[in-house]
């Protein structure tokens, strides 16, 4: 009988959720993750998690949930995936109840929902304005129980390195390095999951953590993972500008009735309620991201002509506002040095989120058999943009169904044989090497100036607005950088938390997925959600009503792009307008 | 031609657990805003000291940068801290950073703070429910409840207020404010409250509460502001209940 022996790689919201389920079917797992899980990206979602609860008197239903998921998403995401998703979303909000998570509530002791954007019933749970924080601790709390009953083994500061397949070119193992001791070390397991966040960091500034760097996806890429709809990247709207990151500013502050404005003719404009009247300020994010992009670059009405608007909350009462957004106003007080319940906040739009990611099926696999993907770095779900508060739902969700899905792996004849010692060693010494290299680079380049090329870079051609041309150049610069990447020198000769070289390998990681992203947007001759080209604004189903999906050529370092149907069987295709209401059913 | 402005920090450098420690100084731009992570990437970029030697970069831990996470807790000029949210232009120069001594230093500023990780195992610190799947619907809260458990949730066991308490360290086995605290959560959880004895139990052993000194460091130094000083003096009266009950059901 065998022991389920299963490898979960990032322990967020989707890694912890994949976890519990594995140890509940009696699996075991080895738990992989660059920092304590606690710490993990997830704890930075703020507003809430979406799920039908219908306890506000609208009538709200999963399948209106669905209906907005898809119309949102500009009709590109998975119907059955996405259908799946939203009839869940209430259990799992029971369960996170029964887990202890201290939802905000109403006077009668029930879970409070609130608006969020591209919604019109009220669907958003929440926990004040740290949703995130508390989700995942709850799951954190869960894995430790899990960890005492020694189900769990947690690998925290080890960074993954790359997959190991057996000779049928299953997924077998990893190779990682603890990040103190330096040292790297092959692991064994039945089936593999890969649930490592974003890529925000290749984009520089963003409201991601340091650790999304997009890194092991990139890493199992070059290794023949497909990467679905990697042009879809989201903006933010509403993030406080920073210099080391761009700080997030909640939807909630929309949802609780915050209103985008700026001057106009010496007067105030809310230019959301005039250009979109059936959604207002609620309108969905790359809608919003657009129109303050445009009222500041084209029509150059930013605060004093900067690039910034107000997002403005002092018009409703303070005993409110620290009821409902409570954690995130004390941030924004904290930064910026101004009390959003007294002046209005300067805010613009920001890297955010990725709808792209690993390809994976209904049921998480990658096109490597025994590799599962889930979370944010996978690319189901979102289509070409995703809703607010669906992100913490779909982390989860998404989890529920890789976790099982790993058991399901292990317990196959499929997966063929173990990986040998041979193997195991042959990988490690592979990664050794490649280490060893690094850390004698000698070249003249600083890897961190080189990032910071990089991210510019991104932020100018792959985010708002998007020009072939520009895009044509970008991926020229791309393989500049690629290029000088040989020519680092690494400072830290040391082998002991060795920060700089590790840096350098994720460094070459990023590189070349900003490529994916690059070329991928370069390809598609469309507009859709998050992703808009001036010179094709329309959407265009005929051509483009599919998933791009990208694939490393080993020669080239470059992707190759391709389009792949998908299931949109549920819910017929129909212009996405948000002026007016938005109709179907 | 005017020189640019600079900040100046001195930090205190270990190159190993067992090393010396030594420091180094450097001048980072000026920039409004800036704060000690920001700081610190900038020297990342040009490992330079004050005196124009090349150096390494400075190791030290960080993730969200919005201090959520906890991760990037350090003493900043003498006081425990998240130095994401120190914004240089608050406090004077110059800024010494040193690393949290109360934990064992890995490298630089990187801390090894694995016992309060540990500590939450020994408080019992979750909800035992019978598993993920359907069960029952959670009961309903009492929403003021609810806002104290959401207040005391906020810990992101960043361990400030164990650097603070003068009874964590080397002379105790106390686990310190914040795993302590944790315990009070559960316990006003309706279902966590099944497990309120197992952990006021646990809270009676060594290095549990009565290891407490009650000199209030920790409600000060909180970067969440959690009133901890408050939740340990409820706990305690938990504890010694619970220590009278147990003699009584003997």
């Amino acid at each position: 009988m065998s022991k389920k022996n299963i490898i979960v790689v990032g322990g967020g919201l989707s890694g912890l959720m994949a976890a519990i389920k594995i140890c509940e079917a009696g699996g075991e797992l080895k738990l992989f993750s660059y920092c304590p899980v606690k710490r993990s990206h997830s704890l930075c979602a703020q507003g809430g998690i979406n799920a039908c609860m219908n306890t506000k008197g609208q009538n709200d239903t999963t399948w209106e949930h669905f209906d907005d998921t898809v119309y949102g998403g500009d009709f590109l995401a998975d119907q059955t995936a996405v259908k799946g998703m939203c009839e869940t979303a209430p259990k799992l909000i029971k369960m996170f109840d029964r887990m202890g998570v201290p939802f905000t509530r109403t006077a009668e002791g029930v879970l409070d929902l609130r608006n969020f954007g591209g919604q019109k019933n009220k669907r958003t749970v929440f926990a004040g304005s740290t949703t995130g924080q508390q989700l995942l601790y709850a799951l954190d709390e869960q894995v430790r129980k899990w960890e005492v009953k020694g189900k769990v083994k947690k690998y925290e500061f080890w960074e993954f390195i790359k997959i190991i397949k057996n000779d049928k070119n299953v997924c077998r193992g990893i190779v990682a390095q603890n990040m103190n001791s330096m040292e790297i070390e092959a692991f064994s397991a039945d089936a593999v999951i890969l649930a490592t966040g974003g890529p925000g960091v290749i984009f520089g500034r963003c409201t991601a953590s340091t650790i999304c760097n997009g890194s092991a996806v990139s890493a199992v890429y070059q290794q023949g993972a497909e990467i679905g709809n990697s042009e879809f990247i989201q903006i933010h709207p509403t993030a406080i500008p920073g210099s080391d990151k761009n700080r997030l500013m909640s939807e909630a502050c929309r949802g609780e009735g915050g209103r985008v404005w700026t001057y106009k003719d010496g007067k105030p404009w809310y230019f959301l309620e005039t250009m979109y009247p059936a959604y207002g300020n609620l309108v969905p994010r790359d809608i919003a991201a657009r129109a303050i992009y445009d009222v500041c670059v084209n029509q150059g009405l930013g605060i004093n002509g900067e690039n910034r608007v107000y997002l403005d909350l002092s018009h409703i009462p303070a005993e409110y506002l620290e009821r409902k957004l409570g954690g995130i106003l004390e941030m924004y007080s904290e930064f910026v040095g101004d009390d959003p319940r007294k002046v209005p906040m300067q805010i613009y739009p920001s890297v955010h989120y990725s709808m792209g990611g690993i390809w994976v099926d209904t049921k998480h696999n990658t096109n490597i058999p025994a590799l599962l993907a889930s979370g944010e770095c996978d690319y189901q779900y979102h289509g070409a943009n995703r809703l607010g508060a669906n992100s913490l739902l779909s982390a989860a969700y998404s989890g529920t169904i890789s976790g099982p899905e790993a058991i399901r792996w292990s317990e196959s004849d499929e997966i063929g044989d173990e990986l040998t010692d041979v193997q195991l060693a042959a990988a490690k010494q592979a990664c050794v090497d490649d280490f060893e290299s690094i850390i004698s680079m000698n070249g003249i380049e600083n890897a961190h100036e080189l990032h910071h090329e990089l991210g510019d870079l991104m932020n100018k051609y792959c985010t708002i607005v998007r020009v072939n041309k520009e895009l044509d150049y970008c991926m020229d610069e791309l393989k500049k950088i690629l290029a000088r990447w040989n020519d680092i020198g690494v400072s830290d000769k040391g082998h002991w938390a060795n920060q700089e070289a590790m840096f350098v390998r994720q460094l070459r990681n990023m590189i070349l997925y900003a490529m994916v992203i690059c070329k991928a947007a370069r390809m598609r001759d469309e507009s859709r959600g998050a992703h808009y080209k001036p010179e094709f604004p329309d959407r265009n189903d005929e051509k483009f009503l599919k998933t791009t999906i990208a694939s490393y050529n080993t020669e080239t370092h470059e992707p190759e792009i391709s389009y792949r149907d998908f299931d949109h069987s549920l819910i017929k295709p129909r212009p996405r307008r948000y002026d007016v209401a938005k109709g179907g059913k | 031609m005017s020189e640019q402005k600079t900040v100046h920090f001195i930090i205190e450098r270990q190159d190993s657990p067992d090393s010396k420690p030594y420091t180094e100084e450097f001048l980072v731009p000026y920039r409004p805003a800036l704060n000690v992570v920001a700081a610190l990437m900038e020297i990342q970029k040009k490992p330079v000291t004050k005196d124009g030697k090349k150096t390494t970069p400075v190791v030290w831990e960080c993730n969200c940068l919005e201090k959520v996470c906890g991760a990037c807790m350090m003493v900043i000029n003498g006081k425990a801290r998240q130095a994401c949210a120190t914004l240089v232009d608050q406090i004077p120069q110059p800024i010494r950073l040193a690393p949290a001594r109360t934990f064992p230093v890995i490298r630089d500023l990187q801390i090894d703070r694995s016992v309060m990780f540990e500590s939450l195992k020994r408080i019992q610190g979750w909800v035992e429910i019978d598993g993920s799947w359907e069960v029952n619907t959670a009961p309903i809260q009492n929403p003021y409840t609810a806002a104290t458990a959401y207040e005391i949730s906020h810990c992101m066991t960043c361990g400030c207020c164990l650097e603070a308490c003068p009874n964590v360290g080397p002379q105790s086995d106390f686990i310190g404010p914040a795993p302590t605290v944790q315990a009070y959560l559960f316990n006003l959880n309706p279902l966590g409250k099944f497990d309120k004895e197992k952990r006021l139990n646990a809270l009676m052993e060594k290095g549990g509460i009565t290891s407490c000194g009650n000199s209030q460091n920790c409600v000060e130094v909180c970067p969440k502001d959690i009133k901890l000083t408050t939740y340990l003096a409820q706990l305690n009266r938990d504890v010694n209940k619970q220590a009278l009950k147990n003699i009584f059901n003997k």
